[in-house]
């Protein structure tokens, strides 16, 4: 393997992983205020791809321009599920539950979209960038990688504007620490956990966006996508913002450099050793707290 | 008196089944037979699980026993008793097919061959009299559900046939389970080695036996005139059974006609980031990629890759994926499409006069083009034709007699093509094609002497 291949393996995991890394921000958010484990993640960001597809075959919207109305409407969608199926959920078994939940609200969505798209892969072409890439330090990087990056970084960077410079992130991280006492202080932690939902779901439409321009995908391809970003979050810590950024770009560069290394085989087996290990060191994960593990 | 033989058997085992101990004392059992013996003897409440597993133990044998027998008898019953049917009453045919999860789209595409073989298959009259009503589930691209779904479409359904699901992934344990009920299972996508190697005396795949698909291309590319001949090539496929095989064989003929091989790797079928992968065949700058993939998103990802990188072979070709008509070209868009081949044994402009009438009869019902249409409807319209002619020949719905005539040797006319089936249920009678994207019309251009071919676009045109 060239240092150029190195190199290159590392730079793709970055432009990767962080969409990764976005989308898994949504879950491990969810997760961190309200023990909601949303498996329906998955086809959220593929009805996120759906949405800009749509808007961009039927339309002409550019997909960045269409974030516009994606990302407010997949707020929307989020806020609606919550009130009406997670919202319901109490009581001890509410985190096992929020997964047959979840489960089953994936399962209509996909069934949804099966019915409207038909189950033939499209893909979202129609923007010069898309297929398009610059040569740099002897290597192509497709814009479409790099715009994906600079979408996540300002989501990610929006995140963590709004849960440390605002009062509603204080809230939030209030919640995130101890519901309790957050309610006991006068925070309206009902509030708190649907407008998290909601921004949750939000940012799975600029992860589908980017998705969808980098993949030919179906309703089922959000079965490949849950599983890759309950392994991040558990790797990062469940409920850690930080955990999900870094374990999405670390799951990436890894599984690279080993296909290109190695082989493609080893990559998916080389990442789960790697997270066994960290787990029987740290089984709240690289960033999570014991006591969210134990709750 | 098989029946009420069979009533009495369940009787007795309902029965039995009252005596065992709780749904709680059962969990019990199964967490300490897990962590060993010593547990159970250390406390009170052991002994009582030890009990019960004893007990547990004389009653799972005879419950074993008793449902074996039943089945056995469900088997015997529902195997033989269909070809007694009244005129006229429905014939049930079982079918697992997946219409969500990653075959959702060839599933979707099986589905409509299936029910267009039905349909026109009632518009003659039926089989042998008997409208034909398809009984379809979903199996969502799971084996452990294939194998649950013809369970219940045998024993609970009560279907009289059995058509196969799509791949090869799901066809080996379908075929396993409708094996235990003496039932013959008809399929259209399950042609990898690893099928055929369990020896099931009741499988029978319609289409081509997959080894040997990518055979007339190796053999075109290295029959090529020296100064034409690429000179390099690179070899990248996914593990799946169905594609896997294909690749070797491939690589052995091109390899023989001086083609080096400048890069070859294995990726896991659940793959899900193509990029360091196409960036390495993109790397290696070969004129000639065989791309072992088995749907359509495996094939976009390396085609956008490549386009990506700046690479464009001279020749490429896909195990799969671009035979899959208007999902292909939706994805890939139909100028990136131009030039890619991909091997197969049945197109929409066949001249086939059984094709001609089906594809006729699918634009009919769901309009398109020939070259839109999928090569997964041929191959399941084909195992209807299959089981049609069967039935006809038997005079009726008997499973085993069934099996006997699809391994008498006899030659069975379809829409893909002639099904004659050695004594692995392999059809050995079919060609195996080469077909290209010449703009948008998808056309077949090997072999080169066939009179059906046109000339091969090559070396391709770029992205």
């Amino acid at each position: 393997m060239s240092f150029t291949n190195l190199v290159h393996a590392v730079i793709d995991g970055i432009l990767t992983g962080s969409v990764y890394a976005l989308m898994a921000t949504g879950l491990t958010l969810i997760f961190g205020v309200m023990d909601i484990i949303n498996v329906a993640q998955g086809v959220f960001v593929i009805l996120g791809s759906y949405l800009s597809y749509a808007l961009s075959v039927h339309f002409g919207i550019d997909p960045f321009v269409g974030l516009l109305i994606t990302v407010p409407t997949m707020f929307l969608v989020g806020i609606v599920v919550e009130r009406a199926f997670i919202a319901r959920l109490k009581g001890p078994e509410k985190t096992a539950m929020s997964i047959l939940v979840t489960y089953a609200v994936s399962l209509v969505i996909e069934g949804v979209l099966n019915m409207v798209f038909t189950t033939n892969p499209v893909q979202i072409n129609n923007a010069s960038y898309i297929n398009s890439s610059v040569h740099l330090f002897g290597m192509w990087l497709p814009y479409i990688y790099i715009f994906g990056f600079l979408l996540a970084g300002g989501f990610l960077g929006s995140i963590y504007f709004m849960l440390y410079r605002t009062r509603f992130g204080a809230s939030v991280r209030a919640s995130l620490a101890d519901q309790t006492a957050a309610a006991l202080v006068g925070i309206d932690v009902k509030k708190v956990s649907t407008i998290c939902f909601g921004i949750g779901i939000a940012v799975t439409a600029a992860g589908g966006m980017i998705y969808g321009a980098t993949n030919a995908f179906n309703a089922s391809s959000s079965y490949d996508l849950i599983s890759r970003l309950l392994t991040i979050i558990v790797l990062g810590g469940m409920g850690s913002l930080a955990g999900a950024l870094v374990a999405g770009i670390s799951m990436i560069i890894l599984e690279d450099i080993v296909a290109v290394a190695w082989s493609p085989v080893w990559s998916n087996i080389t990442f789960f050793i790697l997270l066994v290990i960290v787990l029987s060191f740290r089984p709240q994960g690289l960033f999570g707290k014991q006591s969210a593990r134990v709750a | 008196m098989l029946k009420s033989f069979y009533s009495g058997s369940l009787e007795l085992l309902a029965s039995r089944i009252d005596r065992l101990p709780r749904p709680s004392l059962w969990l019990g059992h199964r967490r300490i037979a897990t962590l060993g013996g010593a547990e159970v003897q250390g406390n009170p409440q052991g002994k009582l699980l030890g009990e019960i597993m004893n007990r547990k133990g004389k009653l799972f044998r005879l419950a074993s026993v008793a449902t074996l027998g039943a089945s056995s008898l469900i088997a015997v019953s529902a195997a033989g008793s269909s070809s007694a049917l009244a005129a006229g009453t429905p014939i049930k045919i079982g079918i697992s097919l997946s219409l969500s999860g990653d075959f959702s789209a060839d599933g979707i595409a099986f589905q409509q061959g299936y029910q267009l073989w039905a349909k026109d298959i009632n518009a003659s009259g039926g089989l042998l009299g008997h409208p034909v009503s398809l009984d379809i589930v979903s199996d969502a691209s799971d084996p452990t559900q294939v194998t649950a779904n013809y369970q219940k479409l045998i024993s609970q359904d009560k279907v009289a046939l059995t058509f196969g699901p799509y791949s090869s992934l799901l066809s080996l344990p379908a075929a396993q389970t409708v094996s235990r009920y003496g039932y013959a299972l008809v399929e259209g996508a399950g042609g990898a080695p690893s099928v055929f190697a369990a020896k099931l005396k009741n499988l029978f795949d319609v289409s081509l036996p997959v080894a040997n698909a990518l055979q007339p291309f190796a053999k075109w590319i290295a029959s090529l005139p020296k100064s034409q001949r690429p000179k390099t090539a690179s070899y990248v496929t996914s593990n799946d059974p169905f594609t896997q095989p294909q690749i070797p064989v491939a690589q052995k003929i091109m390899k023989k006609g001086g083609i080096k091989t400048v890069y070859s790797s294995v990726f896991p079928a659940e793959t899900t980031d193509y990029t360091p992968i196409a960036d390495k065949v993109a790397q290696a700058n070969a004129q000639v990629v065989v791309l072992g993939s088995v749907d359509v998103p495996t094939v976009a990802a390396f085609m956008k890759a490549f386009a990506q990188m700046h690479y464009n072979p001279k020749v490429f070709i896909a195990s799969a994926g671009p035979d899959q008509g208007t999902q292909f070209t939706s994805a890939v868009t139909v100028k990136a499409a131009n030039g890619m081949l991909v091997p197969s044994s049945w197109y929409g402009a066949s001249a086939n006069p059984l094709s001609k009438t089906m594809v006729a009869h699918f634009i009919a019902l769901h309009g398109g083009t020939a070259s839109q249409i999928s090569a997964d409807v041929a191959e399941a319209y084909s195992v209807g034709e299959t089981i049609a002619a069967a039935v006809k020949a038997t005079g009726g719905f008997d499973n085993a007699k069934i099996i006997k005539y699809l391994h008498s040797g006899v030659t069975i006319k379809t829409v893909q093509g002639n099904v004659k089936f050695n004594k692995l249920g392999e059809n050995f009678s079919m060609t195996a094609y080469t077909f290209q994207w010449q703009g948008s019309n998808f056309v077949q251009v090997n072999p080169v002497k066939d009179p059906n071919s046109v000339k091969i676009v090559y070396p391709k045109p770029s992205w």
